[in-house]
């Protein structure tokens, strides 16, 4: 029934199929959004949240799902600003990521605030000097960003391509796209800087602030870092599940393993930083404060951080992947491929968490305890919503767009074997046109 | 006495708190309560969503009975004026929409209701605990709404809300001393709720930058201490004790540390 | 966000963080401009384009 609005040459599931899986997805999301409707008519008192845990579940989720996301970003600044042909073959669907990630996470700041209406305040009556300032207009103006990077995606539709003036339209967006990515990542640097700077510049927060280089303080350095190493790992976990989700080999493997090879020199790098930013700071940092390392990661009454989240975080999220990411055996190796790249996410992620609900637990002033906190079901329902919106957003895309420019050759329809070898000789001796890439324009 | 960017005098009010007066009666709390139209809720069991601008904390040494001691620590906003008092405290530098902000005139931290959007980015900045988020609507109960004091604004929910050093009485004592032609206002003019509600005079208010003022003395005893100066917040509220650990208790200490100060301080 | 808020100070800060983000919007605002203008002239113009669907 849909079918002419199903990329040519390749094969989907059934409407019913499909509609059944979106359905399904739907009805996560419509918990999600009834929880967000309740929050936003009776307000905060949904959450768990308390005025010791003033950020919490909501916070990590925005900071772990833009760090996630950070795979758009960095993928576009290697593939259009360093120049790496071979990436045009996953740059859109890192920028499908990174669109769902940062649209989660301006959703979910939108829910977050006490009062909504006012969000606009945060830009009309900028403060520079606060991180949040900085996270907000540039998030905004990389989400900004990202639309303009997804739109010519969306346009190479069948139908949609048809209409003349669409189709000049995504041409020509594809002429610039340099100079949009360009400008993203120019924004991305600071806003993964500035999320790290959230908790840095606390200097009332012994467990989160760090020195730095002028206004800005380590962390601020380490976010946009980590974010450029691990943000790629998770495009690539995200490649692979649709894959295992199709049944199809979507992008070739010199692909995924180049973008593995520098996401792990990346990781590597990033870890090292880590290690060293970790060591000055239980060494000088938080002994000038008057406290120690192991203050922070106690068994005292109410504390749920022991030394296993430092090891989680920095050991299994990061020396494991990192070091399986740097060795040819490790990248072309499936199985720990899938190992290494679900560890440097769930590294990251769990970076993330510490930089904001430990920095809440620890007590600052020698009277107060440890402070807990779990998120009620609101709260939960809202963070899972990003998932399912992500779901569909993903299914719809890959169902009616050219997401995956080396699909048809990589899964070619019984009969036309021949034409995609003619295809393939064609490209080579002609510019690199791909027929399906709208990255491949500005190859 | 400084002068300010304004060309008037800056002034620096603070307080200071002898613990050693403090029976933890509670008075405080009660009056500040009244006199700024805190809000409360039917049930109030869960203390972390209570407002309590200004808090009474019980402190003990740690020790069994029967050397065991307590002390009772009020705690209000501490005013924190950042290194070499330029105003960069936790919060007001982390407030993305300016809802907060440092007086450079008189060293009081405001907070703009109508501003705030309700981010907690300051909650999360402030170590004290001092700043307190309106997670309902305020309802008084039938009756009490008369009572509500109409110089000070009430708060809404969503937004954060903290100790404003009774603000609303600052400006109440300068509008009468300008009506009076008069530039400046006497120490007696602008006192707090809470320091006028003291039973036993624990609570002492005023411009720490001024000599006439009394506090300008009590904040140079050799029992005075500041909490978590090791931040570098810069307090405005001092508190002196003749206990070397309620002293120690004011901030965080290494073990090697703690005896040189135990020392020093003893 | 713009000079006639009250908070608005020129200062260092302001006109770096402004500036920055300007820049950026300028950039971006201009070059959707141009391409919906350019895609608009190559329209009325009859043509589409070098292409880049499989159906010319």
């Amino acid at each position: 029934m849909d079918s002419e609005l199903i990329p040519e040459g390749v094969q989907r599931c059934s409407l019913g199929k499909f509609i059944l899986w979106i359905s399904a997805c739907g009805l996560v999301l419509a918990i999600g959004v009834y929880a967000m409707i309740l929050c936003w008519l009776k307000g905060l008192n949904q959450t768990n949240m308390n005025d010791a845990y003033g950020f919490a579940l909501w916070i990590w989720a925005d900071l772990a799902i833009i760090a996630l996301g950070g795979g758009a970003f960095f993928t576009g600044f290697l593939r259009y600003i360093i120049g790496i042909k071979e990436l045009k073959n996953i740059i859109n669907y890192a920028v499908l990521i990174g669109f769902i990630c940062y649209s989660s996470a301006l959703l979910i700041l939108a829910i977050d605030i006490g009062q909504p209406l006012r969000g606009w305040f945060i830009f009309w009556h900028a403060n520079v000097h606060s991180m949040l300032t900085e996270v907000a207009f540039c998030l905004s103006c990389y989400f900004a960003v990202l639309t303009i990077e997804y739109i010519p995606l969306v346009l190479e539709n069948r139908k949609i391509d048809k209409i003349p003036f669409f189709h000049n339209l995504g041409h020509n967006m594809h002429e610039v796209m340099a100079v949009f990515a360009a400008t993203g990542a120019f924004l991305s640097f600071f806003h993964q800087g500035s999320l790290g700077g959230v908790a840095g510049v606390l200097f009332g927060r012994p467990f989160g602030f760090r020195e730095g280089v002028l206004i800005w303080p380590w962390t601020f350095f380490l976010f946009t870092w980590s974010a450029a190493a691990c943000g790629p790992c998770f495009t690539i976990l995200i490649t692979k599940i649709t894959e295992v989700a199709t049944g199809k080999k979507l992008v070739k493997d010199n692909v995924i393993e180049l973008l593995a090879k520098i996401a792990g020199w990346m990781l590597l790098t990033y870890i090292i930083a880590k290690l060293i930013d970790t060591w000055y700071w239980a060494a000088h940092t938080a002994p000038a404060m008057g406290f120690t390392f192991s203050q922070f990661y106690t068994s005292d009454p109410g504390s749920w951080y022991g030394y296993w989240i430092l090891f989680l975080e920095v050991v299994l999220g990061g020396i494991v992947p990192a070091l399986i990411l740097v060795t040819r055996f490790g990248r072309t190796n499936k199985l720990a491929l899938w190992i290494a790249i679900t560890l440097a996410c769930v590294g990251v992620c769990t970076n993330r968490w510490v930089m904001v609900l430990q920095v809440l637990a620890i007590p600052v002033m020698t009277f107060d305890g440890w402070f807990t906190y779990f998120p009620s079901w609101q709260e939960i329902a809202t963070t899972i919503l990003p998932v399912a919106y992500g779901a569909i957003l993903i299914s719809l895309s890959y169902r009616y767009l050219p997401v995956f420019p080396q699909e048809r050759e990589l899964n070619p329809l019984p009969g036309q074997e021949a034409e995609t070898v003619e295809e393939q000789i064609e490209e080579e001796q002609e510019e690199p046109v791909g027929k399906l890439s709208p990255a491949a324009e500005t190859a | 006495m400084e002068k300010g960017h304004n060309n008037t005098t800056t002034k620096r009010y603070g307080m200071v708190i002898d613990l050693d007066k403090c029976t933890g009666c509670g008075s405080c709390m009660v009056a500040c309560m009244q006199e700024n139209n805190v809000p409360f809720k039917k049930d109030e069991t869960d203390k972390i969503k209570s407002i309590t601008w200004l808090r009474v904390y019980k402190l003990n040494n740690g020790k069994p009975y029967p050397d065991t001691e307590i002390c009772y620590l009020p705690r209000p906003c501490q005013h924190c004026s950042g290194v070499g008092d330029h105003g960069h405290s936790p919060c007001v530098s982390v407030c993305p929409a300016t809802a907060t902000d440092y007086g450079m005139d008189t060293g009081i931290v405001s907070q703009i209701y109508t501003r705030c959007f309700g981010c907690r980015y300051c909650m999360a900045a402030c170590p004290y605990h001092v700043r307190y988020f309106n997670w309902w609507d305020p309802v008084w109960p039938k009756g009490m709404e008369k009572s509500l004091s109409p110089n000070v604004s009430v708060r809404m929910r969503g937004v954060v809300e903290k100790c404003s050093f009774c603000f609303h009485r600052y400006q109440l004592a300068m509008d009468r001393a300008f009506f009076e032609g008069r530039k400046e206002i006497e120490e007696h003019e602008y006192q707090t709720a809470c320091t006028q509600a003291c039973p036993s005079k624990s609570i002492t208010f005023g411009d720490l930058n001024n000599p006439k003022h009394a506090v300008y003395e009590l904040k140079q005893s050799p029992n005075a201490f500041r909490l978590l100066e090791r931040l570098h917040t810069n307090t405005k509220v001092y508190y002196v004790s003749s206990k070397e650990w309620v002293r120690m208790a004011g901030d965080n200490y290494l073990k090697d540390e703690h005896k040189e100060m135990a020392r020093a301080k003893g | 966000m713009f000079p006639f808020s009250f908070e608005w100070i020129w200062d260092m800060s302001h006109m770096v963080f402004h500036g920055g983000l300007w820049y950026a919007l300028s950039i971006l605002g201009a070059g959707m401009t141009y391409c919906i203008l350019k895609a608009a002239y190559d329209t009325s113009k009859g043509g589409e384009g070098h292409g880049n669907g499989e159906h010319h």
